[in-house]
């Protein structure tokens, strides 16, 4: 009989951590790649917990508390430069944001 | 099969296929919807796990506030024409950082599987953290006593994202910028 243990929940973060990382990679929208970088953070967040079931501390929860905070001002802050990129160039392509190399 | 497992199993397809979606899907909108379900699912497997406080923010905090904000910005540029970017690249370019991101995921795993017979350090068990007063109790003595520092820290960052958020909204566009 096989019962839920931390270590699985260890592997789907991981999983969704490298979904996340080659959507980071291979997409050119600005706004999905935010959203990709989100889902890199959710997978970290996981394993946070994992881990603090694994050792039987509750450290780990504090930290996704802390990951939770940093991740909502980098999306605040992030999304403001994409709209601040949009009212100067009409894109939210990331290829045709090329005005240092021109 | 019991109830945990079979609930495991239910949440990470759905968090796995979603996560895929978000990846694959042209348009803003039907990403960020995507993006929402797999949220969900995270919360379901915090609370298996027995984070009922972290479940709890991750619905109040991400499906509440940051995805608003993403599909309040969608709203705000008008992008829900679907763009085929993943065309675009070279198909090189895309099998090698396909290969490279399943390899960093093999290695990924393969030390996280090493972890599988480890002792716990600790002794807060779920019966005693039940004994103690609960999970919610536990982290918010944790958070006003020994990480007291890094809660301040907090705050001065979420100063600066609103100085800086505020900044960047003020500004004017730049005149005879390229308008392409």
């Amino acid at each position: 009989m096989i019962t839920l243990e931390p270590w699985m929940m260890l592997v789907v973060s991981m999983i969704i951590f490298c979904i996340g990382l080659l959507g980071v990679i291979l997409r050119k929208n600005l706004l999905i790649m935010l959203m990709c970088v989100e889902l890199m953070l959710n997978g970290v967040n996981l394993s946070f917990v994992a881990f603090s079931k694994m050792h039987q501390i509750l450290d780990g929860h504090l930290t996704v508390l802390f990951v939770m905070t940093v991740a909502a001002a980098e999306s605040a802050v992030g999304l403001g430069l994409v709209i601040a990129l949009f009212r100067n160039l009409r894109t939210v392509d990331s290829d045709q944001i090329q005005m240092l190399r021109d | 099969m019991d109830f945990g497992l079979l609930a495991f199993s239910i949440f990470s397809t759905i968090a796995i296929l979603g996560s895929i979606m978000v990846i694959l899907k042209k348009s803003p909108v039907a990403a960020a919807f995507s993006l929402v379900l797999v949220f969900f699912a995270f919360a379901g497997l915090y609370a298996l796990m027995g984070a009922h406080l972290v479940a709890a923010l991750q619905i109040l905090v991400y499906t509440g506030a940051i995805m608003v904000l993403f599909v309040f910005v969608i709203m705000l540029l008008s992008q829900d024409e679907p763009v085929n970017d993943l065309k675009e690249s070279s198909g090189l370019f895309k099998g090698v950082s396909v290969l490279g991101i399943l390899g960093l995921m093999g290695l990924l795993i393969r030390a996280v599987l090493t972890a599988r017979g480890m002792v716990p350090t600790g002794t807060l068990t779920d019966e005693k953290i039940v004994s103690m007063g609960g999970n919610v109790r536990l982290i918010s003595e944790g958070i006003f006593t020994d990480h007291v520092f890094h809660f301040e820290l907090t705050s001065f960052l979420l100063l600066g994202a609103v100085v800086s958020t505020v900044a960047l909204a003020k500004r004017k566009a730049v005149s005879g910028g390229s308008k392409a």
